[in-house]
C-alpha cells in the first residue's frame, strides 16, 4: 500500500485491518460488510481528522512523500502530445529538470519542472532533483523558445534546492539562478507556476517567476529547509531533533496557507484526501482545472502589459518600515 | 540565508580589527602597526589581504569627497514572520543596529565619482552577515529605480550572506524583485556595474550581484552560491584550495576582472567613461 509517514500510521493500521477483513470474507459466506463499512467510514474520518490537522513540519514530509507525483507524473496526465526537449546547448542535459512542448485542452504550451526520481537509481539520475547550472539554463532556452513562439509556459516547482558541488560552482549556479530571475520578469508571453512537493529556496524561485504562483494543498515554499534554519540556530546546543525541526518549520512559516495569507501566492490548489499521493489522477484533474483558468485569464494580455503586471506584483512583496510608516 | 561561515580550512577566520596599536594579518600572520593598514585602505602592506572594510569606508573609498547623499536612510525591516529563535527578531535588528551603526544592511545614495554621477548601493557584513531581507531589497529597488530614472549608472558593492532567513519566503521574493528591476536597467541600457566583496554568497549573488554589465571581485574574496561547509557536507570531500576567490571565479569565466582595493575608484571612472562616452 506503498509508504506511510510517522502520523500517518493509524490510518495504515486501520487500512490493513480493512484488507485482512476483505481477505477473510472473500469466497466465504460470513457477511461482514457491515464491519467493513464501518472501518472504511472510521478510516476515512480518521483520515480527514489527521490532515485537516497537519503541523507545518508534518506538511513538509508530505511535500517531500515518496509516493508523491513528480513533475512528469503531472504531465503525463494533463497534456497531449508532450514532446520532450533536452539540454542546454552549452554543457550538458540536466536531468534534474524537464521540460518540452505539450496540449492542455487543445492549446500548446511548454511545460518545465523540478523532476525528482523514484527508487534509488532514477533518484541519483535525477540527483534528488537537485539541479546544477546547465538544467536553469535548459530552462530558460525552452522559455525564450516559448516566447518566440508566443506559447504560455508552465512550470512545476519540486526541489529541495539546487544543488551545492564544485562543478556547479564552477559553471555559475549562482549566475544561472540569477539570470533566469531577471529573464523571466521580463519574458513576453504568460508565465504560470505551480508548487507541487518542495520549494527549495533560490533553486525553486530560478523556474518562479511568474503571472500567476499557485500551491498545491500540501506543498512548500521556504527560504531555506526547516532543517538548514534549525543548523543555523541551534547547532550549538548538540545534536538536532525532530522537535527543532518542527519548531523551525513554524518559525519559518511554509506552508501554502501560510503563504497565501501573505498575498505571495495567487490561490490553493485543493489535494484528494490524504495528500496528492493517493490520487494523483484526482491532484492533477485539479492542477489542469487552474491551469485552463489561468491561461483564459492571460492568454489575450497583451505582453507589455503583462510584464508590467509581472513586475508590479515583484515589486509590492516586501515588508519594511520607512521612519514611521509602514 | 545566513549560514555561510568560514572553515579554517580555508585559512582565514572572521576579521575583527581590534582596538591596539598592532594588528595580526589573517592572511600572512604578520604583526602590522594598524596605522599603517588603515594608510593602506585596510589592505595587508605584507601579503596584499584585503580586510573587509564597513559600508562608510566603502563611500570613502568610491565617492568624490562630499558628494555622497544617502536616500531612503529610513527604511528598516518590519518582522512579517514574527520570527523567533533565542532572540527576537525585532530584537535581533535592534542589536545589529547598535552594534553596525547602520539601520540596515545595506546603504544607498547618489555621489559624484571623478566627477561622474552615479547611484551608489553598498552592502555591510557587519549587520546580519549582511543579509537581504525586505528592507535590503527595497533599498535596492529604488536605487535602481533611480538610476533608470536619471539615465546614471548604478555601481553595487555587494558583502552579504545571502537571503536573510528571519524573513523567511519574503526575502526569497526579493532576489526575484531585485532582478527584475536590474532587469529594466538592461532595456534602457543604463549602465551597472556590480562589485563584489568578501564574503558574497546565497541569494545575493543568485541575483544582483551576478547581473552586472560588468562584473569587478575584490582580490581573493569569496564568491559562490553555497557556503563552502554546505557543499563539503553534501561531497563530502575536501574542497580545492583556492574553491569560490574572486581568482577562481576569473578563471572560470564568471566575473569580468580582480580589482585591487586602490584602483577600484579609478577603475570605475574609467568604465563609466567608456559606457556612457562616445
Amino acid at each position: 500500500m506503498g509508504y506511510y509517514l510517522e502520523f500517518e500510521k493509524p490510518i495504515e493500521e486501520l487500512e490493513l485491518k480493512i484488507e485482512e477483513l476483505k481477505r477473510l470474507s472473500d469466497g466465504k459466506d460470513i457477511d461482514i460488510t457491515a464491519e467493513i463499512k464501518r472501518l472504511e467510514k472510521k478510516a476515512k474520518d480518521l483520515r480527514s481528522d489527521i490532515f485537516n490537522n497537519l503541523s507545518r513540519w508534518q506538511k513538509t514530509q508530505l511535500a517531500r512523500h515518496p509516493d508523491r507525483p513528480y513533475t512528469l507524473d503531472y504531465i503525463s496526465m494533463i497534456a497531449e502530445d508532450f514532446v520532450e526537449l533536452h539540454g542546454d546547448r552549452m554543457f550538458a542535459d540536466d536531468p534534474a529538470i524537464v521540460g518540452g512542448l505539450g496540449k492542455i485542452n487543445g492549446t500548446s504550451v511548454m511545460l518545465i519542472g523540478h523532476q525528482k526520481g523514484r527508487g534509488v537509481k532514477e533518484r541519483i539520475k535525477r540527483n534528488f532533483g537537485q539541479p546544477h547550472p546547465e538544467g536553469y539554463r535548459k530552462a530558460l532556452r525552452l522559455m525564450k523558445l516559448a516566447e518566440k513562439f508566443k506559447k504560455i509556459i508552465v512550470t512545476f516547482i519540486d526541489t529541495p534546492g539546487a544543488y551545492p558541488g564544485i562543478g556547479a560552482e564552477e559553471r555559475g549556479q549562482a549566475e544561472a539562478i540569477a539570470r533566469n530571475l531577471m529573464e523571466m520578469s521580463r519574458l513576453r508571453t504568460p508565465i504560470i507556476s505551480i508548487v507541487i512537493g518542495e520549494g527549495g529556496s533560490g533553486g525553486a524561485i530560478a523556474i518562479g517567476v511568474a503571472d500567476r504562483l499557485y500551491m498545491l494543498e500540501h506543498s512548500v515554499y521556504s527560504v531555506i529547509s526547516p532543517e538548514g534554519c534549525a543548523s543555523i540556530l541551534w547547532r550549538k546546543n548538540g545534536d538536532l531533533k525532530t522537535e527543532d525541526f518542527s519548531r523551525a518549520a513554524d518559525a519559518l512559516k511554509l506552508t501554502a496557507q501560510d503563504l497565501l495569507g501573505f498575498k505571495v501566492i495567487h490561490d490553493i490548489i485543493p489535494e484528494p484526501l490524504g495528500g496528492a499521493h493517493r490520487d494523483p489522477e484526482g491532484a492533477a484533474k485539479n492542477i489542469k482545472d487552474t491551469i485552463s483558468k489561468a491561461i483564459e485569464e492571460l492568454k489575450t494580455k497583451m505582453p507589455g502589459k503583462l510584464i508590467e503586471e509581472r513586475y508590479r506584483r515583484l515589486r509590492k512583496i516586501g515588508a519594511f518600515l520607512n521612519g514611521t510608516q509602514t | 540565508m545566513a549560514w555561510f561561515k568560514r572553515t579554517k580550512d580555508h585559512g582565514l577566520k572572521t576579521v575583527k580589527i581590534p582596538e591596539g596599536l598592532w594588528v595580526k594579518c589573517d592572511s600572512c600572520k604578520e604583526i602590522i602597526y594598524k596605522k599603517e593598514i588603515d594608510r593602506n585602505l585596510k589592505v595587508c602592506p605584507k601579503c596584499n589581504y584585503h580586510f573587509r572594510i564597513n559600508a562608510n569606508e566603502r563611500v570613502k573609498l568610491l565617492a568624490d569627497e562630499g558628494t555622497f547623499t544617502e536616500i531612503n536612510p529610513d527604511i528598516t525591516s518590519a518582522d512579517p514572520l514574527q520570527f523567533k529563535d533565542s532572540m527576537s527578531y525585532a530584537e535581533r535588528l535592534k542589536d545589529n543596529q547598535k552594534k553596525s551603526g547602520l539601520k540596515e544592511a545595506v546603504i544607498s545614495g547618489k555621489a559624484k565619482i571623478n566627477g561622474h554621477d552615479v547611484v551608489l548601493v553598498i552592502m555591510d557584513f557587519a549587520f546580519m552577515g549582511g543579509s537581504m531581507g525586505s528592507a535590503v531589497g527595497e533599498k535596492i529597488v529604488r536605487a535602481a529605480e533611480l538610476a533608470l530614472e536619471e539615465k546614471i549608472p548604478l555601481i553595487a558593492v555587494s558583502s552579504s550572506g545571502g537571503a536573510r532567513m528571519q524573513e523567511g519566503i519574503y526575502s526569497l521574493m526579493q532576489m526575484a524583485k531585485v532582478s527584475a528591476a536590474i532587469g529594466k536597467l538592461k532595456d534602457a541600457a543604463v549602465p551597472y556595474i556590480s562589485v563584489i566583496s568578501d564574503p558574497t554568497f546565497g541569494g545575493v549573488t543568485a541575483s544582483f550581484a551576478m547581473l552586472g554589465d560588468i562584473i569587478i571581485a575584490e582580490p581573493r574574496s569569496l564568491i559562490g552560491f553555497a557556503g563552502p561547509r554546505v557543499i563539503e557536507q553534501t561531497i563530502k570531500q575536501q574542497l580545492p584550495d583556492n574553491f569560490q576567490r574572486a581568482e577562481f571565479l576569473l578563471e572560470h569565466g564568471l566575473i569580468d576582472m580582480i580589482v585591487e582595493r586602490k584602483d577600484m575608484k579609478a577603475t570605475l571612472a574609467k568604465l563609466i567613461e567608456h559606457l556612457k562616452g562616445a
